[in-house]
């Protein structure tokens, strides 16, 4: 036991990037090679969002033990003011007029348009922060749908940015950096920032300031008594989960092409609750699991039409019968293969 | 101006009964069971198209029949049916939780799952296109001092407040409604007092679902489009309105369901109607930050 315990120490090598980088390679490669054809990009794309969206949702829900259901409405404010900034630096629009920036420069300044969606939504999100000091449960669930359908309603009252009826226009800023490098842009930067975000909450979560958040879940006055300041700790975890939904939200924007509000409703949230849930609160591999586990099955059961909508729920019913933990409950995959450990944990834990 | 005030009033009072019976129905099962049984909006939705499917049957094969009796069968037929969805709900999805004593938030989970699964298999089973409600008896329309009352509205108001005075006289003065509030105060106690917890709650839900069952078939008479889908922004808007009078208590339950309606009629009355939404939750979204409780709940306090 001891000599297993130096050899790991002895070891200090963290996998992840080697595991991340060299599947991004691969599919990359797979996607240059002609391999993999358009749809299972999309797939691929929609993948990688969705581990953003249940990742972050996982920072409130999980960890923080909160109850939110208005992730949609991050993701709506997100995506547009992303969309709205790649329309307006790089494309020419009927509403805009001329792009401000050559539009080939969408190359190196795209993820700094994803980015500035990002942090609109984290300030969104203080909407739903600030409230939350005062109120818990039920209450802080209603005033985060009460948010989702604000956004919703507000967008769809503002007619110059379409309405009702949409935005569009983002793919002309893909096609602009594709004429200057023939490469599947958007795949890649959904990888980069899928990566990023896992990366981020993982630190995050670790650190003091992640186990602050922590005992929020297992108990506020506690904490509270202890020293932990949990507004402080309140506004950080909603805001990172907000802004990572918001760059979630830029890129399904610009995979798409197309935003309209609706596609934001209480229904995409509750996609979001699924996927955490499904994967296990407060498990981080279990979330990035789930998202892939929930795009593949959405896509395996297309045909299935209205269907699909009855199976999975009555799947997740089942799941919480059964096994109300979900896919990992609050372990990692590391607890689970304990062999790994050695390749994936940090010096100083 | 008066009698647009006042046919404004009316407009409220009808819009807001819808709310508020829905409401109550939240309220009901949240103060026994500290549940919000998010199916409850798709439960209201399931008993519009049960009165749909009742009333065309009834107009069908016995058409000779007067208007209101048809109506009395309806609305019976229809809240057994609807009491038998949420007990079947009850039973399949939630009993077998409760049992295992898993954490609250997976019940919710399992509400807003069975939500979705009624709005679609409805959708799956009947297909897309929307239905009209039957028309059971004439609409008649009342004319005074510039205001216009039609029968159906003043049914639906009358009707609301005596399902809200039966209820309330159920809650409080009967035993079956003592034995419904000692469960809301305390769920452990009460086993010990020799108290049928599963039949309370059953009973609870047959109240809920009852209502609902009202309200769907006074509101498929009101507006007699059908969609699937419309009780989930109903549902979620009555839950909301729940909130805001301060769920578990049923006098603000009621009324902040009429609060909601009021406040929506307002605004459509002065801002375009795609407004309404909008406007409605942020000022809900005040009061919540304001006073979290809502108008008529207890602060509780937390032990460590």
């Amino acid at each position: 036991m001891d000599n297993a315990i130096t050899l790991v120490n002895k070891k200090h090598i963290n996998l992840w990037p080697a595991v991340l980088g060299g599947g991004a390679l691969i599919i990359l490669g797979l996607v240059l090679g002609g391999v993999i054809n358009q749809y299972i990009q999309t797939v691929l794309m929609f993948i990688g969002i969705n581990i953003i969206l249940s990742a972050s949702l996982n920072i409130v829900n999980g960890y923080m033990g909160e109850f939110s259901c208005g992730h949609g409405g991050f993701m709506l404010v997100g995506a547009y003011t992303s969309s709205i900034l790649s329309v307006l630096f790089f494309t020419k629009s009927p509403w805009l007029g001329a792009p401000l920036l050559p539009p080939s420069s969408a190359v190196f300044l795209f993820p700094l348009v994803i980015i500035g969606g990002g942090i609109v939504a984290a300030f969104a999100g203080l909407l739903v922060a600030i409230p939350s000091f005062k109120t818990r449960d039920d209450y802080l669930a209603i005033i985060t749908i009460a948010a989702n359908f604000i956004f919703v309603s507000l967008v769809n009252n503002l007619e110059f940015i379409g309405g009702s009826r949409g935005f569009m226009g983002m793919k002309t800023t893909i096609y602009a950096m594709e004429d200057v490098a023939d490469l599947p842009f958007t795949l890649i930067w959904t990888m980069v920032f899928s990566t990023l975000s896992v990366f981020l909450i993982r630190r995050l979560m670790r650190s003091t300031f992640g186990k602050g958040i922590s005992s929020i879940r297992h108990d506020e006055i506690s904490a509270e008594i202890m020293g932990v300041n949990t507004n402080n700790m309140k506004i950080v975890a909603f805001m990172v989960s907000s802004g990572l939904a918001g760059i979630a939200g830029g890129l399904f924007a610009h995979v798409l092409g197309f935003i309209n509000p609706s596609s934001f409703n209480i229904m995409k949230s509750t996609e979001c609750l699924v996927m955490v849930y499904l994967g296990g609160m407060g498990s981080l591999s279990g979330s990035v699991l789930s998202a892939v586990v929930f795009t593949f099955l959405l896509e395996v059961m297309r045909p299935l039409q209205i269907l699909k909508w009855v199976i999975i729920p009555l799947m997740l019913i089942l799941l919480m019968q059964f096994r109300p933990e979900g896919l990992m409950g609050n372990r990692e995959l590391t607890d689970i293969f304990p062999k790994l450990k050695p390749y994936f944990k940090r010096r100083d834990l | 101006m008066f009698s647009t005030l006042l046919q404004n009033l009316f407009n409220a009072l009808q819009w807001g009964s819808f709310y508020s019976m829905i409401a109550l129905g939240y309220c009901l099962v949240y103060g026994v069971l500290r549940l919000i049984n998010f199916a409850h909006g798709d439960i209201f939705m399931m008993a519009c198209y049960f009165a749909f499917f009742i009333a065309s049957w009834f107009l069908g094969n016995l058409a000779g029949m007067p208007g209101p009796i048809i109506f009395g069968l309806t609305m019976i037929l229809t809240m057994v049916a609807t009491s038998g969805l949420g007990l079947f709900i009850e039973r399949v999805a939630y009993r077998p939780l409760r049992k295992k004593g898993a954490h609250r938030l997976y019940v919710v989970i399992t509400a807003l799952m069975l939500g979705f699964i009624l709005e679609n298999g409805n959708l799956a089973v009947l297909g897309a296109s929307s239905r009209r409600f039957p028309d059971m008896f004439g609409k008649i329309v009342f004319q005074f001092a510039g205001v216009s009352l039609t029968n159906y509205k003043i049914i639906v108001i009358v009707t609301a407040v005596l399902a809200f005075a039966l209820l309330n006289l159920i809650v409080n003065s009967t035993k079956i409604g003592m034995a419904m509030r000692a469960v809301s105060y305390d769920k452990f106690a009460i086993p010990l007092m020799g108290i049928p917890l599963n039949r309370i709650i059953t009973f609870t839900f047959i109240l809920g679902s009852s209502l609902a069952a009202v309200a769907g078939i006074l509101f498929g008479m009101s507006y007699p489009v059908l969609d699937p889908y419309m009780g989930m922004i109903i549902g979620w808007k009555a839950f909301i309105a729940a909130v805001v009078g301060g769920i578990g208590d049923i006098k603000g339950a009621f009324l902040g369901g009429f609060i909601l309606g009021f406040i929506e009629i307002i605004v459509v009355a002065f801002f375009p109607s795609s407004y309404k939404d909008l406007i409605a939750f942020v000022i809900l979204l005040v009061i919540l930050s304001v006073k979290p409780t809502g108008f008529f709940g207890v602060a509780k306090s937390t032990k460590i």
